[in-house]
């Protein structure tokens, strides 16, 4: 039987002392979990490791922590794949970030996580009148909001949010996606309150900066940050909510000098964001980051030159196309895990999954459906 | 002190359910659970719940499947209230939000289950449960106002006053150490079954029997306990369970010599004949050495005749479980199972209104036993079963609630319980690990109190139990602290689970027939004529389990020949 060395965040608020590491030698088969690893060490060693756990199949949610620094779940990683990511041979495993530590491995998601699902009126709110039967609702969007349904509240993803760590207020990768639930759901009386509210927070649908971590942390395919873009494109494109933070048409300016000049030029944006250069409204704002502007121009990241004569690339030509394929469909884009699957041969390119969005979209009643 | 209403211990979907009911019914609610709700084990609930909601249906067809599928065990006035309410239940989860499959109408959407002779089974993919369960605890957060929830807060005994009366419990708040009376003026278990006797099985470690103990040692009698369903398909290694949602989808079993074995143990339903049924099937086939995998210890489940895409959308969870937890990708090769523990039938004896015979104790859920699954249950009847009865439990005890003033309650029970935990936490490091206790419970029951019993066997079985109560008498926690002492919890948990798995064995030996998931090689015969009947136990003076008859409740449905 294979040995392995866990490493383990110790900390027992009771005994006054700072958190430490902790070794304990386990044998178990390499495909076997770190949460096994680690009950096995509390079975045989030492009773008194703190982790919450119960299902061990991934479905509770129970066991948020970071193995070698990354978050995910203790159940769904094994252990010789831990073992390929540990620092000099120990598999290293310590609580969740951006939440306090409660004990050993168990953090306070009530602090955190469970507030912060709070503040998007986490329920359906009915639209009236509420049918005698079920509402009738497209079968797409009931697979679309799955995806967010899909979510086990592990906190995987809250660990390592960066917009977190900045912003403590940020409701977050995991509330924002519930909210998507509601927001996706056609039986809900008030999407449009639900995104302004989101969109006038400060601390809301905008402060996401796009890092991908949270989908990556995700051990469920949720992939939050891409319910976060699904919220926005609602609120921006369908609601046409314009935000007093100037989210919204902070992305607009994105998307356009991203058109114009192929590749971003920095100078214009923060103009554009606020309706441009000549636009009352962005004169203060203007004159609030000149200090930043400098600063940038002292350390060579940006020049005179490049600022008024900003190169424009030479795939232009290659990013328009893009630009037109994209706004040319009807209905944009929803990838959705539970219509397309991850595989790598549909994967490959925008028109292979436009076909295979049609193929859906034709395919005949699934069996069973129907009767 | 907190003092509400009703008191609801466990926060699953029948205990979630129930909440919902009281508060809406005007009473005030607390709701108690040793984790946090969304992780109650509900959540594993993949495959979807049955009800009988298109027209061309019937609730009396669906009834007749479950008295069928229970091997006519069960009490069919309980069924045929379970099935009559289901279509309205289903439409309430609706309402709230559950985000349940729709056909390309738009409308609700079916899949086949075993054991049912029309697709009446209505899914969220294979998430059914987690989906359920969130969207009641989103009615839990919505009706904060109304309901206090107490997460984190372990059980360790009920309260009663001088008349007997069930008023409250003693818990411990997991993450402070502090124990606490709950006084109420009625009380619901909803504390799920007690699957973690057993290893391997496909319940979470949580799932440890607590709230059939507690009821045990507060005098309400057990029934069915003997009833023990092993799924037919789970791990072969770990246990973990392939919902029963991929054979409804046209998933299919082969033994080693590439035979669909069930075309002959089930001519019409095949693979969809009740689970008692095709587990005993699988396990024939292993014994007989047609086994697959190492040591011919399983049998393959083939996915890949259900259309890739179809995979995808509706059996996603398992694709994970396959990919995770066997290294197989079950969209392009078989899967290998074997019968694995799942389900309690058995539990607190109670009413159509979730009351035990203790007053103002109810229970609801796997925990109970109405007995509305009898000796086997169907697939997709369990998570109706909650809902159902949780529902009426909270109304029920909601109601009762109102008509009386809030019991006393002295800190007799409180002390005792703190200093049992005290006297666990100073003893001596001398006996064996619990761990090691639980181990050896788990690994005894699996072998003799399983698919297939004889008396050898559970007379073995039943003196290893009676061995390891003593055994834990003696065994010792390391952690002496108060936050998150989960080393403490889990030697009470244990004492829980040797109370469920001596009522099992004991009832398992007394009852010598075959019938539903209880199969004796040496009584191999179903037998109406003595065994028509239902087994309860309850703790005697001495500690011991007494045993005694119920009798059950046939309205239309006489037991027949059950052929699949």
């Amino acid at each position: 039987m294979p040995a392995f060395t866990l490493k383990l965040r110790r900390y027992d608020p009771e005994s006054g002392q700072a958190p430490f590491w902790q070794e304990f030698p386990v044998e178990l088969e390499g495909h076997r979990s770190v949460l096994e690893g680690i009950l096995e060490a509390r079975a045989a060693l030492d009773g008194s490791i703190g982790i919450r756990c119960s299902c061990r199949a991934a479905i509770c949610g129970s066991c948020g922590v970071r193995i070698n620094g990354e978050p995910g779940l203790a159940c769904k990683t094994h252990l010789e794949e831990a073992l390929r990511g540990a620092r000099d041979g120990a598999i290293e495993v310590e609580p969740m970030g951006n939440m306090p530590v409660i004990k050993d491995l168990i953090v306070d998601m009530d602090a955190v996580h469970w507030k912060k699902v709070q503040r998007v009126t986490p329920w359906l709110i009915n639209r009236e009148p509420i049918p005698e039967r079920e509402y009738i609702v497209p079968h797409e969007n009931m697979v679309d909001v799955t995806q967010s349904m899909a979510c086990i509240q592990c906190g995987a993803c809250v660990s390592d949010c960066l917009s977190m760590e900045i912003d403590p207020e940020f409701v977050g990768p995991a509330a924002l996606a519930k909210a998507y639930r509601f927001v996706g759901d056609p039986r809900d009386a008030e999407p449009r309150e639900r995104l302004t509210d989101l969109s006038e927070d400060p601390h809301g649908i905008y402060d996401c900066t796009h890092c991908f971590k949270c989908i990556d942390a995700c051990p469920k395919d949720v992939d939050p940050m891409n319910q976060i873009m699904r919220l926005r494109r609602r609120a921006g494109s369908d609601f046409e909510i314009e935000d007093s933070n100037n989210g919204h048409r902070h992305e607009a300016a994105f998307v356009k000098n991203i058109r114009r000049n192929g590749i971003l030029h920095e100078a214009d944006l923060l103009a554009d964001s606020y309706g441009g250069k000549l636009n009352p409204r962005a004169l203060p704002v203007l004159l609030k980051s000149l200090p930043t502007a400098l600063r940038a121009v002292l350390r060579r990241k940006m020049t005179p030159g490049k600022v008024l004569l900003h190169p424009h690339s030479r795939q232009a030509k290659e990013l328009r196309r893009v630009y037109d394929e994209v706004e040319g469909h009807e209905q944009p884009y929803q990838l959705n895990l539970y219509v397309e699957g991850h595989d790598e041969e549909e994967d490959s390119s925008a028109s292979a999954l436009a076909k295979e969005q049609k193929a859906s979209s034709s395919a005949e009643a699934a069996p069973g459906a129907g009767t | 002190m907190p003092s509400h209403d009703v008191l609801i211990i466990g926060a699953g979907l029948a205990g979630q359910r129930a909440a919902l009911a009281a508060a809406r019914a005007g009473a005030t609610v607390a709701i108690t659970s040793k984790v946090h709700p969304v992780r109650s084990h509900s959540v594993a609930a993949a495959g979807g719940i049955n009800a009988a909601l298109n027209p061309e249906d019937s609730w009396e067809s669906h009834a007749y499947d479950t008295v069928k599928g229970s091997d006519y065990l069960g009490d069919q006035d309980a069924i045929e209230i379970m099935c009559k309410e289901a279509p309205d239940e289903l439409l309430e989860l609706e309402h709230i939000g559950v985000t349940f499959h729709r056909n390309d109408r738009g409308e609700l959407g079916t899949r086949a289950f075993g054991g049912a002779s029309a697709a009446r089974t209505y899914y969220v993919a294979d998430i059914t449960g987690q989906a359920i369960l969130h969207v009641l605890y989103e009615q839990l957060m919505k009706y904060a106002d109304r309901i206090d929830r107490y997460e984190e807060w372990f059980t360790t005994s009920l309260l009663s006053d001088d008349e007997g009366n069930c008023c409250g419990c003693v818990a411990r708040d997991v993450r402070s150490g502090t124990m606490e009376n709950f006084t109420a003026k009625a009380v619901i278990l909803a504390t799920g079954g007690a699957g973690q006797a057993y290893k391997p099985t496909t319940n979470g470690l949580i799932v440890t029997g607590d709230g059939i103990a507690l009821a045990y040692r507060a005098g309400a009698p057990l029934m069915d306990m003997e009833m023990v369903q092993y799924h037919p398909t789970t791990l072969v290694e770990n246990g973990f369970l392939i919902t029963e949602g991929a054979r409804g989808e046209g998933a299919q079993l082969f033994n080693s010599e590439g035979e669909r074995f069930m075309e002959r143990y089930a001519p019409n339903k095949v693979e969809l004949a009740s689970r008692d049924v095709v587990s005993r099937a699988e396990q024939t086939e292993i014994d007989e050495g047609r086994g697959v995998g190492a040591n011919g210890a399983g049998l393959h489940l083939d996915v890949t005749k259900v259309p890739r895409k179809r995979i995808l959308e509706a059996l996603r969870e398992i694709v994970n479980i396959g990919r995770d937890f066997a290294g197989t990708d079950i969209t392009r090769e078989p899967i290998v199972i074997r019968p694995g523990q799942h389900y309690y039938m058995g539990g607190v004896k109670t009413d159509v209104w979730g009351q035990t015979p203790v007053p103002g104790l109810y229970a609801a859920g796997e925990v109970a036993c109405l007995s509305v699954h009898g000796g086997n249950r169907l697939g997709a009847n369990s998570l109706l079963d909650t809902l159902i009865f949780g529902r009426r439990s909270g109304e029920h005890a909601a109601q009762r609630a109102s008509e009386m003033a809030l019991p006393q309650v002295s800190d007799t029970q409180l002390d005792d319980d703190m200093a049992m935990i005290d006297r666990l936490i100073s003893r001596e490091r001398t006996g064996r690990r619990i761990a090691e206790i639980k181990d050896e419970l788990g690994t005894s029951m699996n072998k003799h109190c399983a698919v297939f019993r004889d008396a050898e066997g559970l007379d073995t079985c039943l003196q290893t139990i009676r061995r390891l109560k003593q055994d834990a008498e003696r065994a010792y926690v390391d952690d002496r602290g108060t936050v998150f002492n989960q080393d403490v919890l889990g030697a009470i948990e244990l004492g829980f689970m040797l109370d469920c798995a001596e009522t099992t064995v004991v009832a398992a030996i007394h009852r010598t027939e075959s019938r539903g998931a209880q199969f004796r090689t040496d009584f191999p015969e179903r037998n109406d004529d003595e065994w028509l009947k239902h087994i309860d136990v309850s703790l005697g003076g001495d500690g011991e389990p007494d045993l005694s008859y119920s009798e059950v409740t046939i309205t239309q449905w006489q037991p027949e020949a059950r052929t699949y």
